[in-house]
């Protein structure tokens, strides 16, 4: 989502690499290139310039210039700023002491304010809360419809009285949202308001009145990560035109740099409490400011890889995996099983994203063809026992009839056991602690050089870039190996 | 741009002919009445450039051409480097195929609105239809965004204030490029003017999206031309627009953009480096939710919008 970002900074500081030592001249020509980086993104020139300033300042102080690898420290400082600006820590969304929790949603048109009503009330819901969602967007035409469709397939409650298309009063539907909610016992309301813009004087007045009827323990502001330099603006306008306690960035599967995320937690102070990431209700996920920072140095989301694959894997299962790989028994079979395991942890294309240096990868793992794996799969469980054992034994008729059974061709059969050979060599090398090298996988970054090579770590890494392998990515092999800047 | 039938003899043909513009320039909030125009010191002039969306290098090459101009003419008051700038941005962003191009021999005309999500598609539908509705040509609308809950209904809604028909899918969440073929052939059966064609929002790094819109392009074709392509922008994007110019552009060769949300604060600056790198013009401009809030663009109007002349 920050792909493009990653990539300048990452480009930027490959031209440090070689230096022992920075002048300042070094340190101003860099600071010039994540300048334009953070421009290009959509960061809001005027948080840019405090950004670049902040730098500055303790890029030419002792901590830089004392410092063992002096780029990799401004790296360091390049990276705790961005955290520092997107808010710290991760904020659990405020639940009232007493029931109903109120949460009211605001912004600008078309930011994605209805469909996030429906996925953050299926969200809640999962959690066990009984959410119940308030049409008061009585000014588009058909937002109530679309509200009421949206709850429909969230399983959640829609409290909808007027027709909207410009009938009713949103005042009173919202208060009487709430009265309904105390009435039938709902836990949480979500009130979906009406799009405006923030120098429209009167509809910010009609929302600071919804906001006084309902009194809502959570005001989300929600944005578009698309928005250029407007989201200092219209941030402001919704800080103090509605008071808002908290911001959600919608539309963050698309390939927009998603400099808002910047601005608008710098200029508002308020953190991005939820992330939305495709049209698909479950698409939506509490935001963590420090993963993201990581993300958008290309760092890759490491923490949310390894929860999910921790939910997924069964360390017996993983040890006996290992000692497989280690004594170069691994099997077709194994090969099967993992490729079970990984569908377990989600998507490969999330999965795969997560990974460090997986912007480069962006291109192809917005195509990535998540049925390549049920092709593989037919593959494999065409062949008999002895076969997917030793796959040696494969001659030309039997290829013939694995293709003719799985509906694939001989072509796409010889293909599969090419890559299983190679990814089977390759996580020997691993599991023995030697960098492989992997054709066309990046390389985890230095500074977590115990990782990449531990053992465990191959472990849970390792799926995730067999699929990359079995699936057939054609990856570009980076330039560079070292860590991911290339420093 | 108005629409008249023509002569008795060639009753299903369309005529062109001028209406008055519909002004937005009033609308537009000045950016650079509080600029500091001093050719010592230009970095004020670009970021105000920069916080207008026009990006990093249009902004310094816009910068540089300042500079250049200035030079040549030995210009240096604030007044005439002002007029300068004018220029720079006039000359960038005008074009002389702004009209909406309807002129082929075949009819119904066909005008396929695109874009991502929430940038207004079916509002501006809802506005064009309304706009050549009072031209006097018969509008047909194509539903085809299948996929937004309630999308279909909203099209009717505006379909109703424009009177225009609406052809929408017949079971839920039907083939979008069915959707569109029915509409057309409904258009052709009963000699619509122009279908106006809307389509799901959809992000521009969607492979199977995007693979959808140029199918439903070319289920279109199989029957009529396409005459136009408009990509709705909302002007409140930032850099992201450029790269929906160019993933649009390579799917469904756009011909137009839609410049949306232009009440708001928001610029739109970045239309200046679409225009000059994708050479694509800016055909409409849409101010507001009610059906008269959109005009044609007009860059004398758009310039001397930013720069605070009205």
């Amino acid at each position: 989502m920050f792909g493009n970002l990653s990539d300048r900074l990452a480009e930027t500081f490959r031209n440090l690499r070689s230096k022992g030592k920075l002048s300042a001249a070094d340190i101003d020509s860099t600071l010039r290139e994540i300048r334009r980086a953070l421009l290009e993104a959509d960061v809001a020139l005027e948080v840019v310039k405090a950004f670049i300033a902040a730098i500055r300042e303790r890029a030419l102080g002792d901590e830089v210039s004392k410092a063992l690898n002096p780029a990799q420290q401004v790296v360091h400082i390049v990276q705790e700023e961005l955290v520092a600006i997107l808010g710290g820590k991760q904020r659990p969304l405020q639940f009232a002491k007493n029931p109903p929790t109120v949460i009211m949603l605001a912004g600008l048109q078309g930011s994605g304010k209805t469909t996030l009503a429906g996925k953050l009330a299926k969200w809640l819901k999962d959690q066990g809360q009984t959410p119940l969602l308030v049409a008061a967007d009585l000014q588009r035409p058909n937002a109530v419809n679309q509200l009421q469709v949206v709850g429909e397939r969230a399983g959640v409650t829609v409290f909808a009285p007027e027709p909207g298309n410009g009938v009713g009063n949103p005042v009173s539907v919202a208060k009487d949202g709430l009265k309904q909610a105390q009435r039938k016992q709902f836990s949480v309301v979500i009130v979906d308001t009406a799009g405006r813009l923030g120098i429209d004087e009167e509809l910010m007045k009609q929302a600071r009145d919804i906001s006084k009827a309902v009194e809502p323990d959570e005001t989300l502001f929600v944005i578009d990560s698309m928005i250029g330099q407007d989201a200092v603006n219209v941030a402001k306008a919704f800080s103090e035109g509605v008071g808002i306690t908290g911001v959600v960035l919608t539309k963050l599967d698309g390939d927009a740099r998603g400099g808002a995320a910047l601005s608008v937690a710098q200029v508002t102070g308020m953190p991005i409490i939820f992330a939305s990431t495709g049209e698909a209700l479950d698409a939506f996920e509490p935001f963590y400011p420090d993963r993201m920072a990581s993300r958008i140095l290309d760092m890759g989301d490491i923490l949310t890889l390894i929860e999910q694959s921790q939910k997924a894997f069964d360390e017996k299962e993983a040890a006996v995996l290992a000692e497989k790989i280690a004594k170069d028994s691994f099997t077709l079979e194994d090969f099967l099983d993992q490729m079970n395991q990984l569908k377990k942890m989600g998507s490969i294309k999330n999965l795969l994203g997560m990974m460090p240096g997986a912007n480069k990868l962006k291109g192809q793992l917005d195509n990535f063809d998540e049925r390549e794996i049920t092709r593989t799969e037919a593959i494999i469980q065409s062949m008999t026992p002895a076969e997917r054992k030793d796959p040696k034994i494969l001659n030309g008729s039997r290829r013939l009839r694995i293709a003719k059974g799985s509906g694939m061709t001989v072509t796409d059969v010889n293909s599969l056991v090419n890559r299983f050979e190679q990814a089977a060599k390759m996580m020997k090398t691993m599991a023995k602690g030697g960098n492989p090298g992997l054709p066309g996988m990046p390389t985890m970054p230095v500074s977590r050089p115990q990782q990449a090579k531990s053992k465990k770590k191959s472990k849970s890494g390792n799926p995730a870039k067999r699929a990359a392998e079995e699936a057939g990515l054609t990856l570009n092999k980076p330039k560079d190996t070292g860590s991911a800047f290339g420093i | 741009m108005l629409w008249r039938k023509k002569s008795k003899d060639k009753p299903e043909a369309l005529e062109a002919v001028s209406l008055p513009k519909r002004s937005f320039g009033k609308d537009l909030k000045a950016v650079f009445s509080r600029t500091k125009f001093d050719l010592e010191d230009l970095t004020t002039l670009e970021d105000t450039l920069l916080q207008a969306d026009f990006g990093f290098d249009s902004s310094a090459e816009i910068i540089k051409q300042l500079q250049q101009r200035a030079k040549a003419a030995s210009a240096s008051s604030s007044e005439e480097l002002k007029q300068i700038l004018s220029e720079i941005l006039f000359e960038g962003l005008t074009r002389s195929d702004v009209e909406l191009n309807l002129d082929s021999e075949v009819q119904p005309y066909v005008i396929l609105v695109v874009g991502v999500n929430g940038v207004g598609k079916t509002t501006t539908i809802g506005k064009l239809a309304n706009y050549l509705g009072l031209g006097g040509a018969k509008i047909t609308l194509g539903a085809a965004d299948t996929f937004r809950a309630a999308a279909v209904d909203q099209l009717r809604t505006w379909g109703e204030r424009a009177g225009a028909q609406v052809i929408g899918p017949k079971t839920e969440g039907q083939d979008p490029a069915a959707v569109a073929f029915e509409s057309i052939e409904q258009a052709i059966n009963d000699s619509s003017d122009i279908v106006l064609i809307d389509t799901a929002g959809r992000l521009q790094n969607k492979a199977g999206l995007m693979d959808e819109l140029a199918k439903i392009r070319r289920i279109i074709e199989k029957k009529l031309q396409v005459n136009e392509v408009l990509l709705v922008l909302d002007a409140t994007t930032g850099q992201n627009a450029l790269a929906q110019a160019k993933a649009f552009t390579e799917v469904v060769n756009v011909t137009g953009l839609v410049l949306t949300k232009m009440d708001g604060s928001a610029k739109g600056g970045i239309v200046y480096a679409i225009q000059n790198e994708l050479d694509i013009p800016v055909k409409l401009v849409g101010f507001g939710e009610g059906i008269d809030d959109f005009g044609f663009f007009d860059a004398k109007e758009f310039v001397s919008g930013l720069l605070g002349d009205n």
